[in-house]
């Protein structure tokens, strides 16, 4: 074991550290996650971008800097501490990415990275449908083959779609093989939301930001890849036709995996939580069962900083995380609830307040939700990781 | 940044566990217990010991460890010992193996005078010894101290202070613990001028040392501890059947297991910071090992609950082996400070209220 950070890794933090500090806007910007809040986080999206910090672990031509997975971890843990903006552009520079990285022809690559790091392309996700969602291998929506105009036809419905009304791409799973059942026949499509065919409906999350959408094909044509950027501003296939649960499956892991949950995120939380509990504590009304749950809570942000870091050591010398990915979720997400509890607690009858912390509440109670549900992540676990029997 | 033990560090640990899965089985760790009946059998009149894992332990060099090379050791330290004390917890190999190879080996090698080193950390090393130690309680008292009575020294700390004393020269109390294998005993003794080992300012930062070993080696084993237990409990919930299918295929069996697991896998991280901390003297050490201790407890805790949930009414008695790495786990989560301690351990360095 070696737990300190080389001299380069350190320039890196203090080279982040300094932008951060004196870019991150002032005061915080509004929710990313309404149409004027959205607006806003595209023009520091763009900042970041020109800064080269929109996606430090990508390659140098499209756009990033080339940034070892330490230094990516080393810049998310600087950015949360920044209290620096909610990243809009995530699902496409953290899933989709991760994807064409594997999947893509070196024409995609070249194509849709550097469009996504400068926020030029906004990707949404289209898995989850009205009766597809912790049983994705149920989707219905459809894929036709058309010969004669050389492409797809696609048609269904979509839902759940995060920042879905602002964005202007999704990527997606259709069904294109007719005969097909659960994982067999689907295909993995990247679709332009201004295509004819395309009506994006937004609707309000728990938070009553407008931050989900559904979204309705109706014989939307997607054409076959020829390799130029032309067609491919119109959309395409990733991976093999057919071949789609493979090629989401690997969003997948990424999705609950690592590169979403940077630790710095909880650590940067619980810090907040220790600065208020201090608060309460200066007022006299820090009582032990409340500082207790502070401390407990502060310790499994650690505890999830130290996994991270082994995590990552395995993925740095080509060992594939696997379950660990559904350890990962399970915790983060359950970390990140009790971290706004013991906040809402400590706060007693200022917690219905609106204030960051009910806010945040109310976002951190999707983390159970999205990204495969935690029963889901639990049944993963017993199955793949204590070898208990399928039903 | 490399948060993985080496290969040389992971082969060593494979080799302790066969090791034990040989000489320390579940028959062995009953034989270990002084009551046949309480034990759920075995022969009775145990003592505490496993001669046969201790002396493989020995012939492996185990508590050389963290024995200097002058000092016929091999010159490691905590980030070698604790991934082997984990798989001491996993076999529940009742022997004082932490504190002889872990807190004892660490003291005398830093803080006891020459001639006292040169007297005992050869013998240490070589296994020829086994040291218990004993801290006073919290508000004052004598000390607790597990196989007091089948320890050839006794590591104990006053005032900031630290003795070293021969178990002749104190009067033990026998205690009835839950984990019979454990042989407690409440040592009455008196500190003398021969007995001390560090005194003044090297006394007590031996002793904030030395608890912080009692305490890691007590979090590494109760991670061992919790593996064995969920992995008994998922075996059984794999052959166990009923309404014609395994239990294990049942989610509410499957989700119970998978946290309880949980806790374990994100423990289990803490316990190798604190390894790395304490070994490179980091100032954080003691909180990185409080955290380790409290939430191996606290998972260690929940292991034991859940392992005898899903093993039903089986699990429930002597005769069938949980209860051998249940009740260990209980003992080593209230010792060298529960996870409440702990916490307030941790409160204290980072609340600072």
């Amino acid at each position: 074991m070696d737990l300190t950070w080389s001299e380069s890794e350190e320039a890196f933090r203090e080279e982040a550290r300094s932008w951060l500090e004196d870019n991150v806007p002032r005061p915080a910007l509004p929710s990313g996650d309404t149409r004027e809040g959205f607006a806003a986080h595209l023009e520091w999206e763009r900042r970041l971008h020109e800064a080269r910090w929109s996606v430090v672990s990508w390659p140098e031509e499209y756009g990033g800097r080339g940034a070892s997975l330490w230094e990516w971890l080393i810049f998310e843990e600087e950015y949360y501490r920044a209290g620096a903006p909610q990243r809009v552009t995530q699902n496409g520079i953290f899933l989709l990415a991760p994807t064409l990285f594997e999947f893509g022809t070196q024409a995609q690559q070249d194509h849709y990275l550097p469009r996504m790091a400068a926020a030029v392309d906004l990707w949404c996700q289209g898995w989850s449908e009205p009766n597809a969602g912790s049983d994705l291998a149920a989707v219905r929506s459809r894929a036709v083959r058309d010969d004669r105009a050389g492409g797809w036809v696609l048609s269904g419905q979509k839902t759940w779609t995060t920042r879905g009304a602002f964005c202007n791409y999704l990527f997606g799973l259709f069904r294109s093989d007719p005969e097909s059942e659960r994982h067999k026949g689907l295909t993995y499509f990247l679709v332009p939301l201004d295509s004819d065919g395309v009506t994006v409906r937004g609707f309000g999350r728990l938070d009553g930001d407008e931050g989900f959408a559904e979204v309705f094909l109706d014989e939307v044509f997607v054409p076959d890849d020829d390799g130029t950027p032309e067609t491919m501003l119109r959309g395409g296939v990733l991976g093999e036709v057919h071949g789609g649960w493979g090629v989401a499956m690997a969003t997948t892991s990424s999705e609950r995996g690592l590169t979403l949950r940077s630790p710095g995120r909880f650590q940067a939380t619980a810090q907040r939580l220790v600065e208020l509990a201090r608060e309460r504590s200066r007022d006299g009304a820090l009582t032990d069962l409340m500082a207790d749950a502070v401390v407990d809570a502060w310790i499994d942000a650690e505890a999830y900083a130290q996994y991270t870091l082994a995590d990552v050591t395995g993925i740095v010398e080509g060992r594939s995380p696997g379950a660990r990915s559904s350890y990962n979720k399970l915790f983060w997400s359950e970390l990140d609830v009790r971290l706004h509890e013991v906040a809402l607690d400590l706060l007693g009858p200022d917690a219905e307040l609106a204030g960051p912390w009910m806010t945040g509440y109310q976002f951190a109670l999707s983390g159970p939700i999205y990204a495969g549900t935690n029963e889901i992540q639990r049944n993963i676990v017993a199955e793949r990781v204590l070898g208990l029997p399928r039903r | 940044m490399r948060f993985a033990l080496s290969d040389d560090q992971l082969e060593l640990c494979s080799a302790v566990r066969r090791l034990l899965e040989d000489t320390c089985t579940p028959d062995a760790v009953r034989a270990a217990w002084a009551d046949a009946a309480l034990a759920g059998g075995g022969p009775g009149g145990g003592d505490g010991t496993v001669p046969a894992a201790w002396g493989a332990l020995a012939e492996m060099g185990v508590f050389g460890v963290c024995v200097p090379e002058a000092h016929g050791g091999l010159g490691m330290t905590d980030e070698d010992l604790v991934p082997l004390l984990l798989e001491v917890g996993r076999a529940a190999l009742p022997e004082p193996v932490s504190s002889t190879a872990g807190v004892a080996a660490n003291l005398l090698a830093r803080w006891a005078p020459p001639a006292l080193a040169d007297k005992w950390l050869p013998r240490v090393a070589a296994g020829e010894v086994r040291v218990g130690v004993g801290f006073p309680p919290e508000g004052g008292g004598a000390p607790t101290v597990a196989q007091a009575a089948a320890c050839d020294a006794l590591l104990l700390f006053d005032r900031g202070e630290v003795h070293l004393v021969e178990p002749t020269a104190v009067e033990l109390e026998p205690l009835r613990a839950v984990d019979g294998s454990q042989h407690l005993a409440r040592v009455r003794w008196a500190p003398t001028p021969e007995t001390l080992v560090a005194g003044g300012e090297q006394g007590a930062a031996a002793t904030g040392e030395a608890f912080d070993r009692a305490a890691l080696g007590a979090a590494a084993m109760l991670v061992g501890l919790s593996r064995r237990m969920l992995d008994m409990a998922a075996q059984y919930a794999t052959e166990r059947q009923q309404f014609g299918v395994p239990i294990g295929s049942f989610q509410a069996v499957k989700h119970q297991l998978a946290d309880a697991s949980l806790a374990v896998e994100f423990a289990e991280p803490l316990v190798l910071r604190a390894a790395n901390s304490v070994a490179h003297r980091d100032p954080s050490a003691s909180v990185h090992v409080s955290m380790a201790k409290a939430k191996a407890a606290d998972a260690a805790n929940g292991a034991a609950r859940t392992s005898l949930q899903v093993h039903g009414a089986i699990g429930y008695t002597v005769e069938y082996d949980l209860h051998l790495y249940m009740k260990r786990a209980w003992s080593l989560a209230a010792r060298f400070g529960d996870a409440a301690f702990h916490r307030r351990r941790v409160r204290a360095a980072v609340l600072e209220v």
